[in-house]
């Protein structure tokens, strides 16, 4: 019985909480587990192939119900929670945070502040592969890029898996689902395409934590989070580190800021 | 959509370029105003659409410009520190600065879209803006490849 | 039904004459980490070590986005250009596995139960379906367990049966599939010796018996094991876009000033707003209640209303899904 399933477990049983959010073996791969009964802890498991973002499902009230929710959370779903945090979607109360450690041990946190602190001295890391990519990407000219892009964003069939799995896409009406102007085209087309992809990167600048779900959950592979990963990296370089701002990069502001492109 | 005029002229065709400016309400619009009336000549080729305040101007505006046939963008309003609602250019400014990152990054030809403060006492300014850029956009062409996208409706798969 | 031997030389001259005759051969082909339908032009592009493609082939004969009519107004008319059968191009499905083939079949009834439907007619009639039965199969195939099978010829026009270290069998099975191995017919020969087909099948274990599940459906609707099963479900569309037999559709309008056209689009019933009423009614307002019409839709409307199944056990959805909402798993408890 691992340190996990001992807490969950307590947790259940003593009505702390009325649900567990965490992770247990699927087919061939992990999956989101809502544990609501002691007798099911013995499912809830916690390594390194547990990726899915399980912040996702915190801005659902239905799923969540009217008690205390416990949410076991890795370190990407934890940034995307912090996000939540700051801009007011989660209340302190509701939820009660636990992650793992690579020792095993089972840390809570006693409320987002402290959780907050947890993360800050933890290092967003880039998988090799990832980078390899990147790096390809930045060494093609204008016209490669553009070609590079098309032929990625004309396969993408718009199921919205993207922003289906993305924790900060959670607004109960999406801009592509108002048609009254109908702003982005919701079929798939190549410029429909390109439009939202390029929407969902700037409604995300600024607020997107690289957690990689956006491509994970593609179903054709397409490598998006890389838009949003460019994003990422350019306002850090040109505004300030994403987490460490009051407000978000595009509501704010600075008289200093600086451009070469303005006449 | 009849894009390119054909002037058969030695075996060359003129191609004349279709901009359209993005611009606010109390200089930049006002400044295109005084360049009028200072009586200065300059191409044609603008279509100038007025918005109260750069702030205004939607990211997504510059796509579908694009995508109607536009080959070139202008986008212009009051100098930082000037503007008639305090801090809109600023707010714009940011957007800009991020949006033309992630254009740049899909392969999009960001020089084709020309960013300028223009005040309102800057006629002969605005007058060089549209020159300087239908110049430049003539010499990079019609924008086809954005155009072939946009046209574009898929019967079947790849 | 005809059956025929053809070597590797004649495959590929096979292959050559089919491109020569003008046809748009869709094959799977190996892309960066995924194996998808392309339109290819020699035969070294087809993908060969593989279960099964991510994408099905339906938008052969369902295009994820396609143009009904399009119209041009000028003063007070109205000028209308109906669907042109002449811009479909006659199309090869190449490679595709017999659970690819059995779709279409649920596709056919769906789009003809009471209105015949033109653009989908029109499109199947210009395609000839060339299968490839399966010598691989893995833990997300249960096409045995819903009336398939892997060597099943069930909506094909032509089976191909590849024999390791020689050539194959070709089974001729509509006047289609004779009309395109006509043009090459000296690529093929007479069998010499019989072959069993059997021999070079995937084993692929029934996992549950359909009879029951569908039993067991007629009388689950208020069934708490709905809530259970869809709880990690985001509502995202990758299942019903990948699946062989999906086709629920979005009718959009792509208008600008004064001309225009209607578009018909891929949808999902697993999103939110597929049955959301302009009243702001929905009658399917959470993902238990989606998740519950998916299944029953499937095994359960679809086999009494069109007498077609609404699943081929390809295993697909399983495999796009992000949160593993696994298909055969959900079943399979269902039957229990």
């Amino acid at each position: 019985m691992t340190k996990l399933v001992e807490k969950a477990a307590s947790l259940l049983r003593e009505g702390a909480v009325i649900k567990v959010i965490g992770y247990e073996e699927g087919s061939n791969k992990t999956r989101p587990f809502f544990c609501e009964k002691a007798e099911d802890v013995e499912r809830l498991i916690y390594n390194g192939r547990c990726t899915n973002n399980l912040a996702v499902y915190l801005t659902k009230p239905e799923l969540l119900g009217s008690g205390k929710v416990a949410v076991v959370a890795t370190v990407p779903t934890m940034r995307s929670i912090a996000q939540l945090v700051k801009e007011n979607q989660l209340k302190e109360e509701k939820f009660l945070l636990l992650t793992v450690t690579k020792e095993d041990e089972v840390v809570e946190f006693s409320g987002f502040k402290e959780m907050n602190d947890y993360l800050a001295d933890i290092q967003l890391v880039i998988d090799t592969k990832e980078q390899e990519l990147i790096n390809k990407l930045d060494g093609m000219n204008r016209e490669q890029r553009w070609a590079f892009w098309q032929q990625e964003l004309s396969s993408c069939f718009k199921c919205y898996a993207c922003r289906a799995a993305c924790p900060l896409c959670y607004c109960s009406r999406c801009v592509v689902e108002v048609n009254a102007p109908q702003w982005i085209e919701p079929w798939a087309s190549p410029l429909g395409n390109m439009e939202w992809h390029i929407n969902r990167a700037m409604h995300l600048a600024g607020r997107c934590t690289g957690c990689g779900a956006c491509s994970d959950a593609c179903p054709l592979g397409i490598p998006i989070h890389l838009l949003t990963h460019k994003m990422m990296e350019d306002i850090d370089r040109d505004f300030g580190a994403t987490f460490n701002n009051s407000g978000n990069v595009l509501s704010t502001y600075k008289v200093e800021d600086k451009e070469d492109f303005i006449r | 959509m009849i894009k390119l005029e054909v002037i058969m002229d030695d075996n060359k065709i003129e191609f004349e370029p279709r901009i359209v400016a993005f611009v606010c309400n109390w200089c930049t619009y006002a400044g295109a105003d005084l360049t009028g009336t200072s009586r200065l000549k300059y191409a044609s080729n603008v279509k100038i659409v007025r918005f109260p305040c750069t702030g205004r101007i939607d990211f997504m505006l510059i796509l579908k410009a694009f995508a109607n046939g536009a080959d070139g963008i202008i986008v212009s309003g009051c100098h930082p520190n000037d503007c008639h609602y305090t801090s809109g250019n600023f707010h714009a400014r940011r957007r800009w600065i991020v949006f033309r990152n992630l254009l740049n990054f899909l392969g999009i030809d960001i020089a084709r879209i020309r960013y300028s403060w223009v005040s309102a006492a800057e006629g002969a300014k605005w007058a060089d803006l549209v020159n300087n850029t239908v110049a430049d956009i003539r010499e990079l062409g019609p924008y086809t490849e954005y155009q072939k996208v946009a046209n574009y409706m898929e019967e079947h798969h790849d | 039904m005809e059956k025929l031997y053809i070597n590797k030389n004649g495959l590929d001259q096979w292959f050559k004459q089919m491109i020569k005759g003008g046809s748009h051969v869709y094959a799977p082909v190996q892309g960066r980490d995924k194996v998808d339908f392309k339109r290819v032009t020699e035969l070294s592009e087809v993908a060969s070590d593989f279960v099964q493609t991510t994408q099905s082939i339906k938008k052969a004969v369902f295009p994820k986005a396609e143009s009904l009519f399009s119209y041009q107004k000028s003063g007070k008319n109205v000028e209308v250009q109906d669907f042109d059968a002449l811009s479909v191009s006659d199309k090869v499905l190449w490679k595709i596995r017999p659970c690819d083939a059995a779709g279409f079949a649920s596709l056919t009834g769906i789009f003809n139960w009471d209105y015949k439907d033109k653009p989908y007619n029109t499109r199947l009639e210009k395609t000839t379906l060339v299968s490839f039965s399966c010598s691989k199969s893995d833990s997300y195939c249960f096409c045995t367990s819903v009336n398939g099978g892997p060597g099943s010829t069930v909506g094909s026009d032509i089976q191909i049966t590849m024999l390791p270290g020689e050539g194959a069998l070709v089974e001729v099975l509509t006047s289609k599939g004779k009309a395109l191995v006509e043009l090459s017919a000296d690529s093929f020969e007479q069998l010499s010796k019989e072959i069993d087909k059997e021999l070079y099948l995937a084993k692929v274990p029934v996992h549950f018996a359909l009879e029951q599940v569908k039993e067991k459906l007629s009388v689950a609707f208020d069934s708490p094991v709905w809530q259970q099963q869809s709880e990690r479900c985001l509502g995202c569309g990758a299942c019903a876009f990948v699946c062989p037999t999906c086709a629920c559709f979005d009718i959009q309008e792509d208008a600008k000033g004064s001309a225009g056209r209607r578009i018909r689009c891929w949808d999902s019933c697993g999103f939110s707003l597929f049955t959301l009423h302009t009243s702001g009614h929905n009658p399917r307002p959470t993902q238990s209640t989606r998740w519950r019409q998916r299944i029953l839709h499937k095994f359960s409307y679809m086999p009494e209303r069109i007498q077609k199944m609404g699943c081929t056990g390809c295993g697909r959805c399983s495999r796009a899904c992000p949160v593993d909402m696994n298909i055969l798993e959900h079943l399979t408890s269902i039957a229990e």
